[in-house]
């Protein structure tokens, strides 16, 4: 194929006296760029759907671009009748915020005594918080209903924000794990000799050495709250209470006639997204690149 | 003091002694330290998940219609479930016949975007970014949007279908079509084990292909006896935590078909939900949902069993 270790060819690379490495890179970036395109499709239909005047959605051949951007689709839609989109971002935010605050804190936490503490009973525990990943929530959301039910929890925030808080989530304690693991022993050892205790080693030494991995999980945090629709869908009962993700479908269901309106909405719910996104790609990758190869 | 003054006496042995017991103490401190550090999720396990995971089993044995306390009924549930429960076996059936599908079909397509992306040519990044992207949209505003995408009159799938004169689908609309319809959706997010793969594929040193390659190996065998045994392990990972997510199915689901049409995409977790918080029979919900824990945990310890018969671990050099 190509030969060279670390030689990344460009379009510029093609030449007539090389007809075989023109071939390949042709058809390697022809199939790229189809791939991309049909990716980012849905996506750009979001966006144009969004800006289009209502009566053009049902035109044929669809149009690409809006004959008229129409910016004030977003304002109609959060403003709609009966919809209260203000507080569910309110809402969302809130619970958003608690969540990632809670799930880096807990997290790291739990995943210090698991990475760098050895005592009786730990692998123990570890396995438990790995199996627990592949746990069907199914079983333990009845039980959890009715206990919240009893407690008078339903229909607020705290069956969203109060469990992380207890551990984090298996999945960061297990990524900050791996991590933590991989900063040297020395660094701790001295600090002991000064005569840090634990928890003052854990704060002033090891939090601030992971700041990328503290960062993964709070993207990963938000991306989970953020998106969740599960959650809210059990536990808040009243739409005043409703998260954007609840409120979108509580709009769909009443007026899924108002295309334009509902993907300006989407859009809206899918940009923090994309900023945490863009913000933090290679560490998202690594991440999800950690989570998969060191299972 | 006194007790120090005799051991002094003897020698060396009081040193060994009190070494041994800052030994001890180091240990039992650490004991200590080590349990409160995990004290959160020691505690979040018992809370959250084995102290419910418990009741839901004591419950699936009772009536329960949470207003009024549980009733044991022994094994009625779980009777009821195989035998009487109208949909039961069509919602095992829906969810099986998407686990089949919709799993391998990710990870296939996650894989081969993965070697294209391992391509050496440049803009690769450009390319990584435009496959991950839809991974990242919330599954509400993806539903949404698929839902208008595959809409059957005006939805821009069909208008392309038509514009190169290919036959349309009623895609959501038609028992026929729907789970595919869902499948199809599935694998807009395959970024997420592309890149996954990407990284494997990434990690295959590169003297491995050059041995090969002296060795007088080919393309298709270097992919075939190198590339392929090699990332096996991670197609592994992937094909478990593919199985878990795929019979935990709901978000879209519920948002577009509510299991419909004419129960075609009724799944599992659609089920549950319905018994459990539409109707409130606590104790036939734990009962289905029990019943999926040991599906899972079956299914999982399977693929687990037949790992060794294709998934290929460096340590075990022959």
């Amino acid at each position: 194929m190509v030969e060279g270790k670390e030689i990344y060819l460009g379009l510029d690379d093609i030449r007539l006296d090389r007809p075989k490495q023109a071939f390949y890179l042709l058809v390697t970036y022809a199939v790229l760029i189809a791939g991309a395109i049909v990716f980012l499709m849905p996506l750009f239909w979001l966006i144009t759907t969004a800006l289009k005047e209502n009566s053009e959605v049902y035109v044929f051949p669809p149009t690409f671009i809006p004959e008229t951007f129409r910016w004030q689709n977003f304002p109609d839609g959060w403003n709609y009748e009966g919809m209260d989109f203000t507080r569910w971002a309110q809402n969302t935010v809130f619970i958003t915020t608690v969540f990632t605050t809670g799930a880096v804190l807990a997290s790291s936490f739990c995943a210090y005594g698991f990475a760098r503490i050895k005592f009786p009973g730990r692998d123990l525990w570890f396995m438990m918080v790995l199996a627990s990943i592949m746990l069907p929530g199914a079983v333990t959301l009845i039980p959890l209903y009715i206990m919240y039910s009893r407690i008078g929890w339903l229909g607020t925030f705290y069956p969203l924000t109060v469990p992380v808080f207890f551990g984090g989530g298996a999945f960061n304690i297990f990524l900050l794990r791996q991590f933590f693991t991989t900063i040297p022993m020395e660094l701790e050892e001295a600090a002991v000799l000064d005569g840090a205790n634990r928890f003052r080693i854990f704060w002033q030494i090891m939090l601030p050495l992971s700041k990328p991995a503290l960062a993964t999980v709070a993207v990963f945090s938000f991306q989970g709250v953020w998106n969740d629709f599960y959650g809210p869908l059990i536990f808040l009962t009243d739409p005043k209470t409703y998260t954007l993700a609840l409120g979108i479908n509580f709009f769909r269901g009443l007026y899924n006639t108002q295309i334009p309106l509902m993907m300006a909405m989407s859009f809206l719910m899918v940009i923090p997204t994309l900023i945490a996104f863009f913000f933090a790609q290679r560490l998202m990758i690594r991440g999800v690149v950690m989570s998969g190869l060191k299972a | 003091m006194a007790v120090e003054a005799t051991l002094s006496s003897t020698g060396t042995k009081p040193e060994k002694s009190f070494f041994d017991r800052l030994m001890g103490t180091k240990r039992r401190r650490d004991t200590i330290e080590g349990y409160i550090f995990i004290l959160p999720v020691v505690l979040g396990l018992l809370i959250f998940t084995i102290g419910p995971m418990l009741a839901s089993f004591y419950i699936s044995f009772t009536k329960y219609p949470i207003l009024r306390s549980p009733e044991w009924i022994g094994l009625r549930n779980y009777v009821n479930m195989f035998t009487k429960e109208p949909n039961f076996w069509q919602a095992c059936k829906v969810t099986l016949l998407y686990a089949v599908t919709a799993v391998p079909l990710g990870i296939a397509g996650a894989f081969m975007l993965a070697l294209l992306l391992n391509q050496r040519v440049k803009g690769m990044s450009f390319f990584r970014t435009s496959f991950y992207i839809p991974t990242i949209v919330p599954a509400v505003a993806s539903a949404v949007l698929w839902g208008w995408l595959l809409n059957p009159d005006y939805g821009l799938i069909n208008a392309m279908l038509k514009t190169v004169g290919l036959p349309t689908s009623r895609f959501l609309g038609e028992p026929d079509s729907a789970l595919a319809s869902l499948v199809l959706m599935s694998l807009w997010s395959v970024g997420g084990g592309m890149v996954i793969y990407l990284a494997g594929l990434q990690g295959i040193p590169e003297t491995f292909y050059e041995a090969a390659k002296i060795d007088g190996a080919n393309g298709r065998q270097l992919f075939r006896f190198i590339t392929v045994p090699l990332m096996t392990p991670t197609l592994f990972f992937g094909l478990v935590m593919g199985l878990i997510g795929a019979f935990q199915y709901f978000t879209e689901a519920f948002i577009l078909t509510q299991g419909g049409p004419l129960f075609s995409t009724y799944f599992y977790s659609l089920m549950v939900y319905e018994r459990a918080f539409r109707f409130t029979q606590m104790g036939m919900g734990t009962a289905m949902a029990w019943f999926l824990l040991v599906v899972v945990l079956t299914l999982t310890l399977l693929v687990f069993r037949s790992s060794p018969l294709w998934v290929f671990y460096e340590t075990e050099v022959k």
